[in-house]
């Protein structure tokens, strides 16, 4: 797991690993223009579909289909699955979300491999272990998959879907997402270091 | 126009799909070109650095906020059409906190993760992981949390409905808030430059 891939900033990035794309990652776009970009993709989805964007909840309807297809009784008795699983008329992977999660790979990947950012490595602080960086990762996803199920929804579904719809839930949980990540930033700071 | 289309039958669940796709990815496009496939850039937020994810953020909630209210306004967009997620105010504020923890300690959010391991970073695979089995901790958990997850609800509510005011004057104040913080976050990034110049940590 020791392996020397690190990298750091994107403009950093290329002096430090091998690479399929030889040439200098570009710098990123500027905030307000890359916000406006996205602002006019969430208001797409409500005019065209009349729903916001998401993320986490492609995950629940892939969780619910993985269990389904290992312990059918007990997940269908389970309120919380039986939601992603439906109706059984459709496919649990037929889904919005999904399909809006696989769009969201291929677009990120697209905006990298235009931009030269597209490298293989573990980002993580220069005096951190690759294991050590992992395991942050690691935990830090279990806590955001426990906590966007009690918040219906993460930084796409809630914060910004709803943000943006003036929803009371998602301005609250906006708010305490900031709190809760500024509340826990020193403890763990050591990974970027 | 009748908006929103799929709303109005426009086209049907499967075409719909597609557009899921072609949405997701713009979604991942813009969010990968504002540096969000990094877990450094992401993070730094929280470290007042580089206040970034604000300005993205907040700018693509005024934007669709904006845009959807004058689509409302000129009857182009049904907005009671436009779903809204019920609030359940004491399980979100916990959900929240909780998030922003997995956050700060993960290096990414659920989105972002996704454009991070699309361009190849091995730690948002694993975040990636870290998320569909903390699904599972709650999925296997949700008899027992049903109450809590339940717990405080609302329905379907708006800030201008909460606060009594007109759709409208929310949404002036709301753009208005923003573009102060905008300038705030910028003069926060100045300082901690600043800062950092005269104590390297």
């Amino acid at each position: 797991m020791q392996a020397d891939v690190q990298p750091l900033t994107a403009e950093q990035v290329g002096a430090h690993t091998h690479h399929a794309v030889p040439r200098a990652p570009q710098p990123y776009t500027n905030p307000y223009l890359a916000g406006f970009g996205l602002g006019l993709v969430l208001l797409a989805s409500f005019v065209i579909m009349g729903r916001g964007l998401g993320a986490s909840g492609a995950f629940s309807s892939l969780v619910a289909f993985g269990a389904d297809a290992v312990a059918p009784e007990h997940t269908r008795a389970n309120a919380f699955y039986a939601e992603y699983l439906g109706d059984h008329t459709r496919h649990p992977l037929m889904d919005w979300l999904v399909f809006e999660v696989v769009g969201v790979f291929a677009g990120g990947f697209l905006s990298g491999i235009l931009a030269g950012r597209v490298r293989m490595g573990i980002e993580r602080g220069p005096s951190t272990t690759n294991r050590m960086r992992l395991m942050y990762a690691f935990a830090g996803g279990g806590l955001m998959g426990i906590g966007a199920k009690f918040a219906r929804g993460c930084t796409s579904g809630q914060a910004m879907t709803g943000g943006a719809l003036l929803n009371v839930g998602s301005w609250a949980f906006m708010m305490c997402v900031f709190a809760g990540a500024y509340a826990v930033a020193y403890f763990v700071r050591r990974q970027w270091q | 126009m009748n908006a929103p289309f799929f709303k109005f039958g426009l086209f049907g669940d499967n075409v719909s799909l597609i557009v899921a796709f072609l949405i997701g990815i713009g979604f991942g496009f813009f969010l990968e070109r504002a540096g969000f496939g990094s877990a450094r850039k992401l993070t730094a937020q929280f470290y007042l650095t580089d206040l970034t994810v604000f300005k993205v953020m907040f700018t693509a909630i005024i934007t669709a906020m904006l845009g959807l209210f004058y689509l409302g306004w000129m009857g182009l967009v049904d907005l009671s059409l436009v779903y809204l997620t019920p609030t359940h105010l004491v399980p979100q504020i916990v959900g929240g906190f909780l998030l922003g923890a997995g956050f700060v300690v993960g290096g990414y959010c659920p989105g972002t993760a996704c454009v991070a391991a699309s361009t190849g970073k091995m730690d948002a695979l694993i975040n990636l992981l870290g998320i569909i089995l903390g699904i599972v901790v709650f999925g296997e958990l949700f008899p027992w949390v049903e109450g809590f997850y339940y717990a405080t609800p609302m329905g379907q509510v708006t800030l201008p409905q909460l606060l009594n005011l007109s759709y409208g004057l929310v949404v002036f104040l709301v753009a208005l808030m923003a573009i102060g913080a905008f300038a705030g976050a910028t003069w926060v990034e100045k300082r901690m430059a600043a800062r950092k110049g005269g104590q390297p940590s």
